[in-house]
Parts: C-alpha cells; structure tokens; sequence
C-alpha cells in the first residue's frame, strides 16, 4: 500500500490506488486524522444535521424549545496510535458550538445519545433523579455479520452484491411495517459504513416511546431467536399474524428463491443438509435425502412434499415458511432497540475501517444501492482536489457527497421539519387558547 | 395507640371504586390502629411473595388465577365484604410506603401489584370489569361499524394467529398501540397506522398497562413525600415500623428443632452430604479443612447446627474439635467458646438467636477469607458448577440452575438443586437453610420405609 507517500501532502492522492480507494487494512490513526480534518472542514453537513436534531426548535418560532438541542448527547470517539478516548456527554447550544468542537476535536467516530432532562454537560449539578433520558429516536441496528450461518459468499466484516440483497430485506419489511403497522413517518436508513444499516425513526410519537414500548416494538419483530444452541430459530405453531403473512407473501418467498440461487443452496451437500435440518419429521428427510442424489430441482420438490398434505405431522404445516424466515427475515440487534441509552453513529461519519462514508438510503429505492460503491473520504478528497483545480465554484457541491446530501434533504429532512414546525405551531396554539381561557370569566 | 373506629361509608373512601377491586386513586380517609397497620401489610406481603415465587416458577395464568384466588381468600379475605375492602385498600397504601424507597423495591412491587391486579380482574365479571374500564377514563373509542368492515379479514387473521380458530369477535376497541405493549410484543394483536385493534377479550391488558403506571406515578410521588416530609416526622412511630416490614422473611425461623429432629456428632458428616444446602456445606467443608472460620461464617453455619437439632453440649464438642486444631484447646475454652453458647441463649441477655434465612444470607457480603454468604450469589460460574458437581447434580440440572443463578433467582437455584438431588420436585420453594435440611430429611426419612424395589427408582436422577 503506498499511503505512506501522502504523508508530506494529505491533498494529494497516490493516483495508484484502486477505483474505489477503499482502505484494503485501516489506516493510522495520524492519517485518518488528516483525512478527517479535511472532511469535517469541507465535508461533513452541520446544519443540515443541526436542523435534524433540532426538530424545529432552532429558535425562531415563540414556540420553540431553545434548550432543546443543547439537551442531546454527542459522544466523540477519538483515536490516536496508541489508545482511544471515548468522550460521553458532549453537547452543544447551537450549530456553530457543534461545528467548533468537531473540527478541533476530528472525532474518528460521532455517536448521537437521547435528548435529556438538563444539558448533559452539567448533569453534575443535580441530583441523579434528576437527570435523565426524555427523548430518544427509535432505533434499528442490522448487522449482517449475523447471518454469517445462511451466507457463503462472505463471512464476518466483509459484504458484497451477493449477500448484500440481505440488507435489502430487512429494510423494506422494517420500513413498511414501521410506516404501515406502526404509523411512523419520518425514517432515516443510514449505511454503516462497512457491514449494515441503521434506522432512525424520529416522528416525536416515536421519540416519546417509553423503555416499555420501545421493548414491545422490537419484540414485535423478533421472530428469529434462539441463542448456539437451539437449531431451530424459527418456529411457527399456527396459522402467521397479517405482519409476517405480508413479509412472506411481499418480500421473503421470492427473496428466498433468489437466494438460493445466488447462494447455491441446493447444489452442495452441506448447504442444503441445513435446510433439512429444519425439517421435524424424520421420514420426510430421509425420503428427500435420497431423491435428491441426483436430482436438481430440490427446492420446488421440498416444497411439494411439505405441502402436499400427504404427511399430516404437525410441526409441518409451517415448515416452509419456518426455512424461508430462518434465511431471509432480518435479524436485528433487539438491544439496541430496547433501550433509550443506547449511543448510535451518527450519519455522515466516516468508517475508520473502509474510509466510507456513512451516508443515508432511500427505502423507496434501496435494491439500487450498491455497498461497493460508497463514496470514502479518500475519493472525495481527489474529487474536491479535481474541482479546486479546474477552478469549480462550489467544491463540496459537485462531489459525490452532494448526491447523498440531497437525498438526506428532500426524502428527510424538509418533510421532517414541516411536521415539527406544524406540531410546535398547534403545541404553541392550544397553550395560548388555553390561558386565554383561563382568564376569561 | 389510637383506636378510632373507621368513618368509612359506601364510597367515601376516597379510593375511587365501585367495584370490590379498588384502584387505589388517592389515600384513604381512613383512620385505623397501628397494630393494623403492621399486620394488615404482613398478610397483603404474603400474598405478593407467593405471586413473586409462581411467576418466576413459570408457573401459567389458570394455575396463577387459581393461586391468587387461593392466596386472596387465605390472608385478605373477610367475612364482611366493607372489611376485606378496607384492609385491601390499608395494606396496600402501608406496602406503598414501604417499597417505595428504593429502586429495586418499587420495581418488585409495581411488578407484583400489577401482577394481583391483573388476576383479580380476570376474576371479576363483565360488569364489574366494566365499570372498571369506566373510573380509568380509558379514552378508547369502540371500532365503528364502518371501519370495522375495511380491516375485518385481517382482524380475523390476526385473531386465528393467536388463538388458532376462527371466531372472530365482534366488539373491538380502536387503542393507540402505545397502551397496549404487551399485546404487540407478542404479535397478539392487529396493529394500522399506529393503532391496535383490541378485542374485547384481550381489555385485561390494556386495563393493566394503565394501572401498572399509574402506581408507578404515585410510587415515584410517594418515595418523595416520604423523604422530604414524612420520614422525620414519623421516625419514632411509621418508620421503624416501615423499615422491619421492608425486610421481613414470612416463615417459620427454625429456632426450635422438632424433637425428633435432634442430631449427633457421629451423623454430622453424612447428614452434611445428603442434606445441607450448598452454603452450609461449604462452611462445613472449609471448617473441616481450614480448622477455623471467621465470625459471620461461625454464626451463619452455628445456628443453621443448632436450628437443625444439635445440643450445646454437642456443638461445643464440634467446634472445638476443629478449632484446637488450629488454635489449641485453651484459646477455644477462653475465645469461642463464649460465642457458641452466647447463639444458644446461655449468655449475656440471653437471646435465642434464629437460624438466619435465605433472605438474610443472600444480603450478606462475604469479603476475602470469608465464606459464609449465599454461593449461588458470590461463587463464579466455574466454582458453583464444580460444588454442585460434587454434589451429584446432573447436566440438565446444572444449565437450569445457572439460568437461574444469571437472572439473580438465587433461592431458585438452590430449589432446583434440592430437587435434582432428592428427585423430587419442591413446590414450595427453598427460603431459609433450615428448611432444605427438613425437606431433604423428610425425603430420605420416608425412602428408608419403603420396600427395597420403589427405594432404587426413587434414586433415578435425571
């Protein structure tokens, strides 16, 4: 790797590289610090994540909260060669203080913490009841790490269009049963940079959940269980609620058939001995077992025997449903949903790991998005050096960023902003109605 | 002491009820004898303790609905329906007051109390439940006939999901989902658009949730009147009275051992390996070993002896056959020996010390060189598995018992060791050293009566 050579001049990139400039191992700390300090000097979109947090509290309606914004927690993850400093409890007034202390402190990781009672900064100053979580978005944490049992291509921190499809799934069934089910709005899917997504709900009905409803949401999801030692992770006992019958019927049935192709699940001994593991009746596996020795069409066969009805064991009425889940449903990370303490990356972070940037999805959209493809901050540092040089007036706004910007702005951020300025602007009119209620005799 | 008769009249009470199942709104205007206060608040205790004891037993809601109906009419039921009204809305308030001072306690008892809530009301009629639904405002408006049509099919769906028929009902309450979290963590329950369809059926939960936060509001509430104001107040009456309620053990304390049950120095060492609980044989193993033990681990395993059956004069034959291994006999005679017939009430002011229980012990914190404490609380994983190991506990057993022990169910752990060591099952759950050793002798009393062939089965351990 010929990083070293940047060294004199962060500017300029080796134009050896490969296309994609991705980090192949993570750089030193002193260099993701230069590339750092360029990004969040030119890059990094403050007020856009300002007007976000602030939920329209930016101070310009009467209504408005103007401690809101200085109540949440930031936490900076700063690294040097030798440790890393995990900095909790930052906060800030306004955008500019938020701008200030990233760029003198080119934190290798934002976290973004709930919104509490009193600006965590000072939390010392009351008493421990007295500080505490009062508003948080509902969050969604999908790894893909953790299908590494039912993926072939790739295992661990790795990713690719084979097994990416993977993520896809998971964002259209969350993302519709949050809008459908739940009633949700305004929903940021961000990549995380390496291995998943992330999901942001921020409609103020979801910021207000309490740690019990939060609980009840993320065990609405939970279908996939079951800790190393339990083979089955799915189990159906009857017939499927209307949200699983329509992740089924919607996505999962053909997502599967997809992917067992792109994973050639039928076509080796071991992969599809899986499947038939999940199978709880003994002489429909071995029936299969034998048939299959020569014979390729195995998934529609499997399916065939499961339904033809011809064995009447209970635990196969839903058996086909059972596989199809156990492969595709998405696995989240229910903890992180659960809580309202839990600290998530923030959007427009860069992946110390990748040098990608950590840039938002759009749902209605995300078969398009291709995970190799993100931008890195190396990438974006040569197509600002690009613009600079062939005298470009807005530099940041015709690098690849700028398209994410955009997407961040009009599928989030303004419809956002219009709900909360509706919301403070009823808020704000009901409480005047009411004192003037109050004084009329 | 005061002894007012009660001014309590249909309703006037102030609790807010019609119905016998009272929501506790507001204190009651209730005056009543302190004596009344203490042992109105041990009975309602006791049925909460035996709620805490089948949930985390697993035990499921018919069984439970049998167990709190059961529990109810045992310790809180009156002849006069007025005076089992009365002392349920007593003992609750003096029990809100004595859990509210700490975290942990107002979470148990929110729990427990939501739980006797919730089985209570499955008991109470249509009416009686309705009228319930009426005093909590709740807000939710029956689903008209209109909407009802646009989502019937997958309300039906929703309903066969759970129950498995077809019988949709036809009387649903359009509820935000926010209300009813147990329902849509369980998928029991067709949500749209942020709101769950609830059959009328399933208004339990909802009735609860509401319930459950507002005792939490009025617990939090509580805990700070109590602090700021009334703790001073009453530190010479309420608050002691407040304090020993908060760490009270209901059951007997084992200070007097059943006559047949007296022991001798020769049974000591097979009675120790089939019949002592895990942290009375550990202190029995680390005194025959070491020769010595420090003061708590002496108290802890002396009264458990003495609670078990052993004389005096035995028990000071025993410690001193260990201790002047390590000490010499004369520095026992003049440093011990004293302590030993001190726990027996033959010193000092004569107080005949009770066997501490499973709650007392598991509150202790052993430090280095310590042994005494609760194992199942202080041994890591590696260590407890190795003693339960030697005590003959099977594999099966063994992961059952570490679930528990990682879930802090403590005295759990140890019922279920008794129950894989003896083969029997315990239903009334281990609470106090004493009563394992009972128990287990119990057990093993009656194999001895039984013919050879049914005495080997028995022995068949999972």
């Amino acid at each position: 790797m010929t990083k070293e050579d940047t060294r004199d001049d962060p500017m300029q990139i080796d134009s050896n590289l490969p296309q994609q400039h991705q980090f192949n191992r993570a750089p030193s700390a002193s260099l993701l610090t230069d590339y750092l300090r360029i990004y969040y000097g030119k890059f990094f979109p403050y007020t856009d994540m300002y007007k976000w947090l602030a939920y329209g509290n930016d101070g310009k309606h009467p209504g408005c909260d103007s401690s809101y914004f200085g109540r949440r927690e930031f936490s900076f993850t700063i690294k040097s060669d030798r440790d890393e400093v995990y900095l909790r409890f930052q906060s800030f007034f306004n955008v500019s203080e938020m701008e200030t202390s990233i760029k003198a402190k080119c934190p290798t990781k934002i976290d973004i913490g709930a919104v509490y009672t009193v600006d965590p900064a000072k939390r010392h100053a009351y008493a421990q009841s007295g500080f505490n979580p009062v508003e948080r978005e509902l969050i969604f944490d999908i790894d893909i790490s953790d299908y590494d049992d039912v993926r072939y291509c790739c295992s661990g921190a790795d990713t690719c269009l084979n097994c990416w499809p993977l993520m896809t799934i998971a964002i259209k069934i969350i993302d519709t049963t949050l809008r459908e089910d739940f009633g949700f709005n305004h929903i940021l899917w961000v990549y995380s940079g390496r291995r998943g997504v992330h999901c942001w709900v921020c409609d103020s009905r979801a910021r207000r959940l309490s740690k019990e409803q939060r609980s009840a949401i993320a065990d609405y999801f939970h279908v996939y269980k079951g800790g190393e030692n339990s083979l089955k992770k799915v189990t159906f006992s009857g017939p499927l609620h209307p949200f699983l019958a329509r992740a089924y019927t919607d996505v999962l049935k053909h997502e599967f058939e997809k992917w067992i192709s792109t994973q050639k699940l039928f076509e080796h001994e071991e992969r599809f001995h899986k499947i038939l593991q999940l199978i709880p009746d003994e002489s429909v596996v071995s029936e299969l077992a034998e048939k299959w020795q020569g014979n390729s069409i195995r998934w529609e066969h499997l399916k065939h025997m499961l339904q033809s009805g011809s064995k009447k064991t209970q635990g196969l009425r839903r058996c086909i449903e059972e596989i199809v889940f156990s492969y595709t449903y998405p696995r989240l990370d229910i903890q992180v949903t659960k809580g309202m303490n839990h600290l998530l990356k923030a959007p427009f972070c860069v992946h110390p790991g990748t040098g990608r940037v950590c840039i938002p999805i759009d749902p209605k959209k995300c078969e398009e998005f291709d995970p190799t493809s993100v931008p890195t901050v190396a990438q974006l540092i040569e197509e600002l050096n690009t613009n600079a040089s062939i005298g470009a007036d807005n530099y940041v706004g015709k690098t690849s960023l700028a398209v994410s910007v955009n997407l961040f702005r009009t599928c989030f951020l303004e419809p956002l902003i219009r709900t909360c300025k509706d919301e403070l602007e009823s808020a704000y009119n009901s409480k005047i109605k009411q004192t003037k209620d109050s004084l009329s005799w | 002491m005061e002894i007012v008769r009660s001014q309590r009249r249909n309703g006037s009470d102030g609790s807010g009820s019609a119905a016998s199942l009272p929501l506790y709104k507001t204190a009651p205007s209730l005056e009543f004898r302190l004596d009344e206060f203490g042992q109105y608040a041990i009975d309602r205790l006791r049925v909460l303790k035996a709620i805490s004891d089948g949930l985390s037993r697993g035990k499921k809601p018919e069984e439970m609905d049998n167990l709190v109906g059961e529990l109810w009419r045992a310790n809180m039921k009156h002849q006069d329906a007025d005076e089992t009204l009365r002392k349920d809305i007593i003992s609750h308030f003096v029990l809100r007051l004595v859990y509210c001072r700490e975290e942990e306690m107002r979470r148990w008892f929110l729990s427990m109390e939501t739980a006797l809530f919730r089985y209570r009301f499955r008991l109470q009629n249509a009416e009686a439940q309705k009228s319930i639904m009426n005093e909590l405002q709740l807000q939710y408006n029956v689903l008209g006939n209109a909407e009802y049509e646009t989502i019937k099919d997958k309300l039906t769906e929703a309903a066969r999901s759970v129950y498995f028929t077809s019988n949709p009902e036809s009387v649903f309450y359009k509820v935000p989902f926010e209300d009813v979290p147990e329902l849509v963590a369980n998928r029991r329950v067709f949500i749209l658009k942020g709101f769950a369809f609830v059959p009328r059926s399933q208004v339990v939960s909802l009735v609860c949730t509401i319930f459950r936060s507002n005792i939490s509001k009025a617990l939090a509430l509580t805990n700070r009147k109590w602090r700021t104001m009334i703790q001073d107040q009453e530190k010479d009456r309420l608050a002691p009275m407040v304090e020993a309620l908060g760490n009270i053990y209901l059951g007997p304390d084992y200070s007097k051992p059943q006559d047949c049950a007296e022991i001798s120095l020769k049974d000591i060492n097979q009675l120790a390996s089939t019949s002592f609980p895990l942290c009375m044989r550990h202190l029995f193993g680390k005194l025959r070993e070491d020769h010595h033990l420090k003061h708590q681990g002496r108290m802890q395993l002396g009264l458990f002896l003495k609670g078990v059956g052993l004389k005096l004069e035995d028990a000071l034959a025993f410690w001193k056959a260990e201790f002047s291994q390590k000490v010499g006999a004369e520095r026992f005679d003049k440093e011990y020996a004293y302590s030993i017939r001190h726990n027996y009430g033959k010193e000092g002011k004569r107080t005949d010390y009770t066997p501490y229980s499973c709650q007392k012990i598991i509150m202790s914190t052993p430090s280095t060189g310590d042994h005494h404490g609760c194992p199942y609380r202080h041994f890591s994983e590696e260590n407890l598995r190795a003693a339960l190991n030697k005590m003959g506990v099977g594999r099966r057993a063994m992961d059952d018992i570490m679930d528990k022990v990682r879930n802090r169910h403590y005295q759990l752990a140890c019922t279920l060791t008794f129950e894989a060591t003896h083969g029997t099952s315990c239903e009334t759950g281990i609470n106090h050293p004493n009563q394992y050793f009972v128990e287990s002798r119990k057990i093993f009393q009656s194999k001895v009566n039984l013919p050879l062939v049914k005495f080997s089965q028995q022995f068949c351990l999972a």
